[in-house]
């Protein structure tokens, strides 16, 4: 049985805040931000806008274009490290905003960054067991950094929304995960912001997690980076996706349109996920995908996409580059009471 | 308000309302008795267009408490296509709105009972630019 | 069917009474309609009082029993009333005052109306006020009250080209009125400038569009007309009092800039009191929001639809105009005594028609006020005459 991506929508909030701004009241120097992080500027959400809403946004768009009753959607997975409550699920908010009906299954996921694929990996083991029909797999973040934290510059808000089944336009011909208790990156309950051990958050964390998982998956089924017309990997900032991709051996080419992160920031569980989603936007059927999470704690889920027919049938305006380049700016000072940073009675 | 709000879940996430199957009127909030047909109403259910035009608005300066970080915010009645009537917010800049604006529904937290109380989902509106 | 008149009027100081408590204010009121009236007190035979929400104000409900209670006419078992229809609250208690002795069951009753505000802050006061329109599918979404009159403000606007001056205007002369009341809240004149450039509430409505929220109450003594006649030769009489309902939230209605309950109250209370819109000397009109004025002109059939901006415009409804209307500052100088304002309402005709009103004396035979609940969910009309 073949499976995979059926259909996907994405949500980006429309406030934007530049690396500049966050950099002027903190008196860091722009250009070291940019260079340094390679992020121009992030995403914000609205003052009535969470986890939740975002989810429930990208999904509408998902079952919009594909046309499937929501009602045939036997599971849910909301993957977030930003979900509006610690305790009820996000996941039965989406689901009745979308009119699933009531028997549907339905789970809040959380591994920091690939909580996204996280679901996608487990819809996709549903779908094949013939438990449902169709998955509806999310990761959306709405995500938090401590004002003058360096994560402040990237921690942005955002999602993407797969569902999960067979007649796919995106076949799933390959998946597999690694997993290792690295705390590369947390947040303890009750903590309004995470805490990371800084540049450990490299080498021993993302690298090792998201370059094993690649080598490993690309090993398993005989690729070798020439094999693919795309490559989207976990996206922090701009530089380490673009450094994993040259240690794996992929070309610029190959990366360049995933690589969403310098304009839209971290959308955190959204991140891998909205930049293959902006593959997807252009993917033309017979290709290759390489997608590589990267969740801190941590874990990599790894999945090679075959491009099909469908897609060219599947409605993908607009796009999410298009979304990415909308977007009203604002200063910093708006940005925490967006954020609800500022301490109110 | 907990359970008075959980009853209306379906008619707040969605808009979800009803129309009286004798004299094809349409209503939201749903109604379960028709006024104009009265004992004649057959209602039925129906799920509306998530797409219409403004028919009047207003940008509130004077807000409830639950409402004073969104200050000012803009409320709307809204001409569903093929739809009844509904008052509802509108999420744009003030001098974007407009009598006549097309908009298009979009899910939105509408206010939460303290920081330890339950949120409240319910749709609002967008500028439909297509 | 008894003729009912209007024999002893009676009302407190109206806006934020810090030193003084619901129970004292009523008092003040009922205690000064009793005196007016010449009576002992124990002759009325039954009180209605008018209430919006001293639920939500006072965490006191029972209102009418407490009421009878502090006027000692708990002692002599007198039956008491209360009623609501959110701010229309006061002029349903005159109503059900007027049916009381109109049906002959009672020869003579007290009809009183009285909020207390300000124990309460003020956005507690905004979330009280929600409560009269439609709390889950208006009140819900952040439709305050000034926002719905905002919304009929600005397709006022639209359809008929009346502006924010002409709304500043109705603002302006009652706040002329209200300086020469001195029981007025605020005895101050201000300008077509001072309104447009007060603080914005709910485009196109700024705060001295709106009437202020006010601590106050107001009491009238009706009796039948041979009960009336043993007390005073100055007789004001209800020709009618009615009564009508709409839709409850805006969204709902297939006219915003029109209120189909005043429409409706008012042409049956032109038909019972066998007058017409035209013989109506003075006017009390629920002016909440200053559009509400406006379109209360068209609704009660003064001028057409649409129109209502021109008798602002030209000042026929100024206090020397051909139509005088508020001559008391209405609810913007008076105060918005909210349960009290139906009641206020009928001691500023009474003493209009009785040659009692001072400074702000108008010319008058026949008198109207128009009472509304909440965005004109509820409407109450009453029509006095000297005859």
């Amino acid at each position: 049985m073949k499976a995979g991506v059926v259909a996907y929508g994405t949500y980006i909030p429309r406030f934007r805040i530049r690396a500049e701004e966050i950099a002027r009241v903190w008196g860091e120097n722009p250009e070291n931000i940019r260079s340094g992080l390679g992020v121009f500027q992030k995403s914000i959400p609205d003052i009535d806008e969470d986890t939740a809403t975002i989810s429930v946004e990208a999904a509408r768009e998902a079952i919009e274009r594909s046309g499937i009753d929501p009602e045939r959607i036997g599971a849910i997975f909301v993957g977030s490290e930003s979900h509006p409550y610690a305790v009820k699920p996000t996941a039965t908010i989406v689901g009745d905003a979308l009119g699933c009906g009531n028997f549907f299954h339905a789970a809040d996921f959380e591994f920091a960054c690939k909580a996204g694929t996280a679901g996608i990996q487990t819809c996709l083991g549903m779908v094949k067991s013939r438990m449902i029909e169709f998955g509806l797999a999310i990761g959306a973040d709405t995500s938090q950094s401590a004002p003058g934290d360096p994560l402040e510059y990237s921690a942005s808000a955002g999602g993407a929304a797969f569902i999960i089944g067979d007649k796919p336009i995106a076949e799933i011909e390959s998946t597999l995960s690694f997993t290792s208790d690295t705390p590369d990156f947390w947040r303890r309950e009750g903590q309004p912001y995470p805490s990371h051990g800084g540049r450990f958050t490299g080498t021993p964390a993302y690298f090792r997690h998201v370059i094993s998982a690649a080598r490993k998956i690309m090993e398993e089924n005989g690729y070798k980076a020439e094999d693919f017309d795309y490559a989207v990997f976990h996206q922090p900032n701009g530089k380490f996706p673009v450094r994993a991709a040259r240690m794996l051996g992929f070309r610029k080419e190959q990366i360049e349109q995933g690589l969403v992160v310098r304009m839209v920031g971290n959308t955190y569980s959204g991140s891998s996920i909205l930049g293959f989603s902006a593959v997807l936007d252009i993917a033309k059927p017979g290709e290759k995908v390489l997608l590589v999470s990267f969740g801190s704690g941590a874990g990599s889920d790894a999945f090679i996409f075959n491009i099909t027919d469908r897609i060219e049938s599947y409605p993908r305006k607009p796009a999410v580059w298009d979304k990415i380049n909308q977007g009203v700016h604002v200063d910093y000072s708006t940005y925490l009471k967006l954020r609800k940073k500022i301490k109110m009675k | 308000m907990l359970p008075r709000f959980w009853r209306k879940i379906k008619y707040r996430y969605d808009i979800v309302g009803s129309v009286c199957e004798t004299c094809n009127t349409k209503y939201y909030p749903p109604r379960n008795f028709c006024p104009i047909c009265r004992r004649r109403s057959s209602i039925k259910e129906e799920m509306f267009e998530g797409k219409g035009k403004v028919l009047s608005y207003t940008v509130v300066h004077d807000t409830p408490e639950e409402y004073k970080l969104e200050k000012p915010y803009i409320i709307a009645l809204i001409e569903l296509d093929n739809g009844p009537v509904i008052t509802s917010q509108v999420v744009c800049s003030e001098n974007e709105i407009r009598t006549g604006m097309r908009v298009k529904k979009a899910f939105r937290k509408y206010f939460e009972d303290g920081e330890d109380g339950i949120i409240y989902y319910g749709t609002k509106f967008v500028p439909d630019e297509d | 069917m008894e003729r009912v008149a209007i024999i002893g009027v009676g009302q407190s100081e109206f806006g934020e009474l810090w030193d003084s408590g619901f129970r004292e204010i009523v008092l003040k009121a009922g205690i000064d309609a009793i005196e007016d009236a010449g009576l002992e007190g124990k002759e009325i035979e039954a009180i209605y009082i008018g209430n919006m929400s001293g639920g939500r104000y006072l965490a006191q409900e029972h209102i009418a029993a407490l009421i009878a209670d502090y006027s000692g006419l708990a002692e002599l078992g007198v039956p008491a009333t209360r009623v609501e229809a959110a701010d229309a609250s006061g002029g349903l208690a005159l109503r059900q005052a007027y049916l009381s002795v109109a049906s002959g069951v009672h020869d003579i009753v007290i009809a009183a109306g009285a909020e207390k505000v300000t124990d309460v802050g003020s956005e507690m006061t905004t979330d009280i006020m929600a409560s009269s329109a439609d709390r889950e599918w208006e009140g819900f979404v952040g439709a305050t009250i000034p926002a719905l009159y905002a919304l009929m403000a600005r397709k006022h606007f639209e359809m008929y080209g009346t502006t924010p001056e002409d709304l500043a205007r109705v603002s302006v002369k009652n706040h002329k009125n209200g300086a020469l009341n001195p029981k007025a809240q605020f005895k101050r004149e201000i300008t077509v400038e001072d309104v447009l450039n007060s603080p914005k509430v709910a485009e196109p409505l700024r705060l001295l569009d709106c009437a202020p929220l006010s601590d106050g109450a107001a009491a009238v003594i009706l009796a039948n007309e041979k009960i009336a006649r043993e007390y005073t030769d100055n007789l004001v009489f209800i020709k009618s009092c009615t009564q009508a309902s709409d839709y409850l939230a805006l969204h709902s209605r297939r006219d915003i800039t029109t209120m189909e309950a005043v429409r409706k109250a008012a042409s049956l209370a032109y038909k019972m009191a066998e007058v017409s819109s035209q013989n109506i000397d003075v006017v009390e009109i629920h002016d909440s929001f200053t559009i509400a004025e406006i379109m209360a002109y068209e609704d009660l059939g003064f001028v057409e639809k649409g129109k209502g901006a021109e008798l602002i415009r030209e000042g026929i409804t100024e206090l020397d105009g051909s139509l005088p209307v508020n001559p008391s500052g209405g609810l913007k100088a008076c105060g918005h005594a909210i349960g009290a304002t139906g009641i206020r309402q009928a001691v500023e005709i009474t003493s209009q028609l009785r040659g009692e009103a001072g400074k702000r004396q108008v010319d008058c035979e026949t008198g109207l006020s128009l009472n509304i609940g909440g965005t004109g969910a509820t409407a109450v009309v009453t029509i006095y005459g000297v005859v």
